[in-house]
């Protein structure tokens, strides 16, 4: 057995205030290694992944433990020591590559400055490694790639240029952080692969940080999951996939797995449409992002509208609710068209559309109490004197599973889960025949985004409101959608059923973005490969 | 970028005539005219009348900006009223000499201003990091006024290390006027510094929470390069800004100072001219002041635009 190139021993990461964010861990990588490192929000994985660095961030500190790197306690190190073993020895890969790339330098720039600072290579030798990494990374133009700056090339690009500079030093040790989870499914895929072949090409070990268990799946050799900063479970990865002992690994591991269907399909028959969007046509300067679109939602219906990012499905809510200026084509509601512009609209036609945003945390104003978040939309549009605004705010808690005293609470106290019920309680009380809930989960955690979907089924079972019910997430429009439209580039390219669209004869784009979806098996990605390999020759 | 660039010159240039008509407006509400000056005590309406007509004053007020103004572009600012000089010639080399008191301040203040604010924003809340925002707030705490005399109290007239009058002549040395003007420009240094200091700490301090320089200290890279490298870089614009607000205000706001030391610069002749109501050169010094205002914040904008990636190539047409 070869002996542990990184070591944890009793981990204890504490905030400045006292809250422990991570205690009792231990971990050891071999070299070669992947270790999968799994939970929600909060439990602690970034942590861990910049504590194997001695890194802690802004008002935070490690406060007991070793880590240990080829034997060597990081600890006792000086400032000097520690510096000289990040970025050489061990390599981090942050999540949004957007962020984490410097804007004011070319990529290359960045790429070269580390093995060039840690005395391993000249600039000269650094670049030509620096190109050899562009082209393993199968980057476009690698000749010239390094010399845009990062907001000149895709975020699946910038993602893998990210990997070339942690690899720039030949680590031995790889921290990633999450470096899929801002991209979409077939770029996701692309990047997994690319990740997958250079930690095997280059015998590196590697911390695995993910919340997607299907993800960690096809990359890492162990588990572990984490849960408020302490291990729950550590183990291989096929048996924490298919036989979890504990009940919170059980319960991710039904969770991701679910397939259970919220709706059953409504009887086409009887269609009478509510919204009609007939040829639709939505320009930002010059840019079409909305292209002679055709959908309609029916009472009481959940049409899902899927995509990948940029593909146009946001610009079409904003086109139906008036904020992305019509050039072509009509919307239809309850059998009146609609103007194009917002201002032009009667206060009505308002009420009777509502908005779920993707970001309940800036949906909100921090200033106000829920209660007056939840009343002024019922002030608004009905006039409702105070006292009954009151009952009927008490009301709207209660219908989205909230106590009724949280109405004199601010938004800023409550999760993440709790303020997205506030803004589906805001969307009510306008007492709306349709709601469109742009990404309205994806925010969220796996088990808290469960909760919210089972909500809006069941307020759509009670009031018979409609949905139009933006995703990314095919397990999702699966799972609550009636129908499904499939967007590309701005069109739609295969409408209908759920059960037909996710039934073969598929659209090829519908096919590549249902086969890019991480399943819960650990060989999932080579089989794809494989398939995809098989279907070129 | 050109566009960006060419739309910040012309919104400079419109500035400037906005201000030029402000100028030329409030000369004219003021009470009494040129011809009331000139004549004082002894005017009678008829005299009035005659000499306005000579000078043309009966003419509508949009008829003598335009004039005014398009004159003043030539570089001809017209005659002062008291001595019947040239305004140019007696206003151009008082200007140089206001540039030449901004410029030696400006090149103490801006390097002192911006190093201590770095060092300041690596060491923050540390003793370096109170004491320089302590003395610096201090110092413009204090009236400017004040600040001088105190150095011409105990610098000049007790201890005689430098002289207590910065008057310059044509025919002194660059030396010599560098030893004369010490006192004045040490007083402006300190008045602008604090400014400069607090906007470069806060800039490079809000810079130091963002993901990259994470990632750059990830790296493994030192702190000073981290802050040098990839901090400044993207706190320069704001930091560009404030440097060029100060600029503007050492070569606008040192009145004071000028009257303090005796200083022979654009401020003191203005002043004279107030007190004599000598109407174009107070007309011509309000330009000049407006003008040095306008292109200094001009080329801020400029340079914020270079020292953006983003900016610098965006692509023309969007």
């Amino acid at each position: 057995m070869a002996k542990a190139i990184l070591k944890i021993t009793n981990l204890r990461v504490e905030s400045i205030n006292g809250t422990v964010l991570v205690e009792n861990t231990s971990l050891e990588l071999k070299p070669g290694e992947v270790l999968g490192l799994i939970g929600e929000s909060g439990a602690g994985k970034s942590t861990i992944g910049l504590a194997s660095m001695f890194y802690a961030r802004a008002g935070c500190r490690i406060t007991g433990g070793t880590i240990e790197i080829d034997g060597q306690s990081i600890g006792d190190l000086s400032a000097d020591g520690r510096r000289d073993l990040r970025g050489k020895r061990i390599a981090y890969i942050a999540q949004s590559a957007a962020a984490s790339f410097n804007p004011a330098h070319t990529i290359l720039d960045q790429v070269c400055e580390m093995p060039v600072i840690h005395g391993l290579m000249t600039r000269a030798e650094a670049k030509a490694w620096a190109l050899e990494l562009f082209k393993a990374l199968d980057l476009p133009k690698p000749e010239t790639f390094g010399n845009r700056y990062p907001h000149e090339v895709s975020g699946g690009q910038l993602q893998r240029a990210m990997t070339a500079m942690a690899m720039s030093c030949k680590p031995a040790i790889l921290v990633f952080d999450e470096p899929t989870t801002a991209l979409d499914v077939t770029t996701q895929i692309e990047v997994l692969v690319l990740i997958k072949k250079l930690i095997r090409d280059f015998n590196t070990a590697a911390l695995y940080i993910t919340h997607d268990l299907a993800v960690v799946a096809q990359v890492a050799d162990r588990i572990m999951v984490l849960r408020h900063g302490k291990m729950m479970e550590l183990g291989d990865a096929k048996q924490i996939l298919t036989a979890p002992t504990t009940e919170y690994a059980r319960a991710l591991v039904t969770e991701r797995a679910a397939s259970d269907k919220l709706s059953v399909a409504v009887a086409p028959a009887k269609r009478q449409p509510l919204l009609d969007v007939q040829n639709a046509m939505g320009v930002y300067h010059k840019f079409v992002a909305v292209n002679n679109v055709s959908i309609s939602v029916a009472q009481g219906e959940t049409v899902a509208v899927v995509g990948e990012s940029g593909s146009g499905k946001s610009s079409l809510a904003r086109l139906i609710i008036g904020l992305l200026p019509r050039k072509a084509g009509t919307v239809t509601f309850g059998g009146r068209e609609l103007s194009p512009a917002l201002k032009q609209r009667s206060k009505d036609d308002l009420r009777r559309i509502q908005f779920i945003y993707q970001q309940p945390d800036v949906a909100l104003n921090p200033r106000q109490t829920i209660g007056n978040v939840i009343g002024r939309p019922i002030e608004f549009y009905f006039g409702t004197p105070r006292a009954e605004v009151k009952q009927r705010v008490a009301k709207l808690l209660t219908q989205v599973g909230l106590p009724e005293d949280y109405a004199k609470r601010l938004t800023t106290a409550l999760s993440g889960g709790q303020k997205q019920r506030i803004c589906i309680a805001r969307a009510l009380a306008a007492e709306p025949d349709l709601i469109i809930c742009d990404e309205p989960t994806s925010a969220l955690d796996q088990l808290v985004a469960e909760d919210i979907l089972k909500l809006l089924k069941k307020l759509q079972d009670d009031l018979g409101v409609s949905y139009l019910f933006i995703t990314h997430d095919l397990g999702i429009v699966r799972r609550i959608a009636h129908r499904t439209a499939v967007m590309l580039r701005g069109q739609i390219v295969a409408e209908g059923t759920t059960p037909q669209i996710f039934a073969p004869p598929y659209h090829p784009y519908t096919e590549r973005l249902i086969s890019s979806v991480p399943e819960m098996r650990v060989d999932w990605l080579d089989e794809v490969l494989a398939r995809r390999r098989r279907a070129q020759v | 970028m050109l566009r960006i660039i060419a739309v910040r010159v012309v919104l400079g240039l419109l500035t400037l005539l906005g201000v030029s008509i402000l100028i030329f407006a409030a000369t004219e509400i003021l009470p009494g005219d040129v011809c009331t000056a000139i004549q004082g005590q002894g005017a009678t309406p008829d005299t009035l009348r005659v000499c306005r007509i000579e000078l043309g004053l009966d003419r509508p007020s949009y008829v003598r900006y335009t004039e005014w103004f398009f004159n003043a572009l030539h570089g001809d600012f017209g005659l002062s009223l008291t001595n019947k000089r040239d305004i140019l010639k007696s206003i151009s080399p008082k200007f140089v000499n206001t540039l030449f008191l901004a410029g030696y301040a400006a090149l103490i203040a801006v390097p002192l201003a911006v190093g201590l604010g770095i060092l300041a924003a690596i060491n923050e809340g540390k003793w370096i990091d109170k004491v320089a925002n302590i003395v610096s707030l201090a110092a413009i705490s204090v009236p400017e006024f004040f600040i001088g005399y105190l150095f011409i109290l105990f610098l000049a007239v007790r201890n005689h290390w430098f002289p207590s009058l910065s008057t310059v002549f044509s025919d002194m040395s660059f030396g010599e006027r560098v030893y004369v003007t010490a006192l004045p420009a040490v007083t402006l240094t300190l008045l602008v510094t604090a400014h400069m200091l607090r906007m470069t700490r806060s800039s490079v301090l809000a810079i130091m929470s963002q993901p990259y320089i994470e990632m750059a200290f990830l790296k493994g890279l030192a702190r000073a390069r981290v802050i040098m490298v990839h901090a400044l870089p993207n706190a320069a614009a704001p930091i560009i800004t404030v440097i060029a607000l100060n600029l503007a205000y050492l070569v606008v706001g040192v009145v004071v100072i000028e009257r303090v030391f005796t200083y022979p610069g654009v401020g003191a002749f203005m002043i004279d001219g107030v007190s004599k109501r000598d109407l174009p050169v107070v007309q011509a010094g309000g330009l000049v002041f407006a003008g040095a205002f306008v292109l200094l914040n001009t080329v801020a904008d400029v340079l914020g635009v270079l020292v953006n990636p983003r900016l610098r190539r965006a692509k023309t047409g969007t």
